[in-house]
């Protein structure tokens, strides 16, 4: 493991990205990325009495789904990095308490799964041999805790984002053919004093835009070193914005750049405003679309930068503005 | 130009980039389907007169109904559609108010009946009704300041 610049990693060993799942609910299941996840549900309770039992058995049964597709026993796992957005993070620990595995609870709001993969490949270079990262995220669970109830008759702003129902999961492991996770640039809190908490894409793309430029000054790479880069959830409006910050450094990424949030909706078809958001949403794009992308060898080098809002519904309340993070990790086969 | 250059020039530059909602289309059906309740509880009104009823207790019943049918509409996860669709059309009448308890108490009864339902069933209407209140009472003592032939009457 090697230092380069300010905050870029560079590993000696990279590790492999072992095996993918996905799990998303039924919005998902109708957008343009349909066919690319594992499992689809048809309701967003799946068979529990309440959004949070549900959203833990999502990410319960996404662990599950990578272990037995991966072909590696559970013993063989010697961690795991799981996180969500619920309060002290509930989902993941209620889904993941009978794994039986030393676990990690990270929070790095919708930049958990991008976290907990930078997290595990460090892993792997050291003790570890095969590291799970998984986060969750649910639609009714999210606006239960940071809006309104669902049955309110209230309208959206445009800007608002609609949390994606799903769970993605990762094994990482030692060796393997690849993918590699070759470099990781973790990122620095970045507060450009957004208070709107329905704009989360504006309140992030300056923390995006942040990584996206060390981690081009660290590496010495320029954007079209990349098939694809691919941002978390800063949404349409959010996409539109990290283009032109970009642009503004001297930075062209209009032609090879694209977002999570407006890859998994139809914005026109599932009145979702400006896109998807929440930790599964970079997470089930990747381990769904993506991963699969890497594997067919459509794509080969590819910069992931999942985003994350740092807030939560009481510093809304009291006027803070909103801090965004961003970290990225650079995946080449 | 560089958005980034102070916190202003940025929330000046998301200001220009982030959509408006579309405020002409938004008020006309605000308008038409506020109006449209307002009718209903009108026809209930003028029914209950007709059979009987004096002024008062017609206002009561067309209340009690409209509160009665945007109840049943919120379970049957109908409102929510009317509301999106309206607006402050759906909000402000009765049916709006119904609407802000019911949803609520629908949502947290995960929670148990006592602090889900009961505890959390006011966390949108209690706004409402603190400052209906409040108001209701500064208006009557600005009422009682300004208009002591009333008092006298009493």
């Amino acid at each position: 493991m090697e230092k380069l610049g300010k905050q870029t990693i560079k590993f000696d060993n990279p590790p492999t990205i072992l095996e993918c799942s996905s799990i998303v609910g039924p919005k998902e299941a109708q957008g343009p990325l349909a066919k690319y996840f594992d499992q689809t549900l048809e309701d967003e309770f799946w068979g529990e009495k309440s959004w949070e039992k549900a959203e833990s058995k999502i990410i319960k049964e996404a662990t599950n789904m990578v272990i037995s597709k991966s072909g590696i026993s559970s013993q063989d796992i010697d961690c795991v990095f799981a996180g969500d957005l619920l309060n002290q993070c509930i989902s993941s620990s209620f889904g993941l308490r009978e794994i039986n595995l030393p676990f990690f609870g990270v929070f790095g709001a919708c930049s958990t799964f991008v976290e907990s993969l930078s997290l595990g490949a460090i892993c792997t270079e050291g003790f570890a041999k095969h590291v799970l990262c998984a986060t969750s995220s649910h639609f009714c669970s999210a606006e239960k805790q940071f809006r309104f109830p669902l049955e309110l008759g209230n309208q959206r702003p445009p800007s608002s984002q609609w949390t994606v129902t799903g769970s993605g999961a990762a094994i990482l492991s030692k060796e393997g053919n690849g993918p590699y996770i070759t470099h990781i640039t973790p990122g620095k809190i970045v507060d450009m004093g957004i208070k709107d908490a329905n704009n989360m894409g504006a309140a992030m793309a300056p923390a995006f835009a942040d990584t996206l430029i060390t981690h081009f000054t660290d590496t010495g790479r320029s954007p079209n070193y990349y098939d694809a880069i691919i941002s978390g959830d800063l949404g349409h409006i959010g996409k539109e914005i990290a283009i032109d910050i970009a642009k503004s450094k001297g930075y062209n990424i209009k032609s090879n750049y694209n977002d999570c949030g407006v890859l998994i909706f139809d914005k026109n078809s599932q009145d979702t405003h400006s896109g998807g958001s929440g930790c599964a949403c970079c997470a089930t794009v990747f381990s769904g679309y993506l991963f699969k992308q890497l594997r067919e060898k459509k794509l080969k080098k590819i910069l992931l930068i999942a985003t994350g809002a740092l807030m939560n519904s009481t510093s809304s309340q009291q006027g803070e503005s909103i801090p965004g993070i961003a970290h990225a990790i650079s995946i080449e086969l | 130009m560089d958005p980034l250059e102070s916190k202003k020039t940025y929330q000046d530059y998301v200001d220009k980039k982030s959509p408006n909602s579309k405020i002409l289309k938004n008020c006309f059906n605000a308008f038409w389907v506020g109006g449209l309740i307002c009718t209903i509880g009108q026809v209930i009104l003028n029914i209950c007169k007709e059979r009987g009823f004096d002024t008062q207790t017609s206002g009561t019943i067309v209340s009690i109904l409209l509160i009665g049918i945007s109840a049943f509409l919120t379970g049957l996860n109908l409102f929510n559609k009317i509301g999106k669709f309206a607006g402050a059309g759906s909000l402000i009448p009765i049916t709006g108010f119904a609407n802000s308890i019911v949803s609520p108490a629908m949502e947290y009864k995960s929670e148990g009946y006592v602090m889900g339902v009961g505890g959390k069933m006011f966390t949108v209407a209690g706004p409402v009704l603190v400052f209906g209140i409040s108001a209701s009472i500064l208006v009557g003592i600005i009422y009682l300041i300004f208009n002591t032939q009333s008092v006298t009457l009493v």
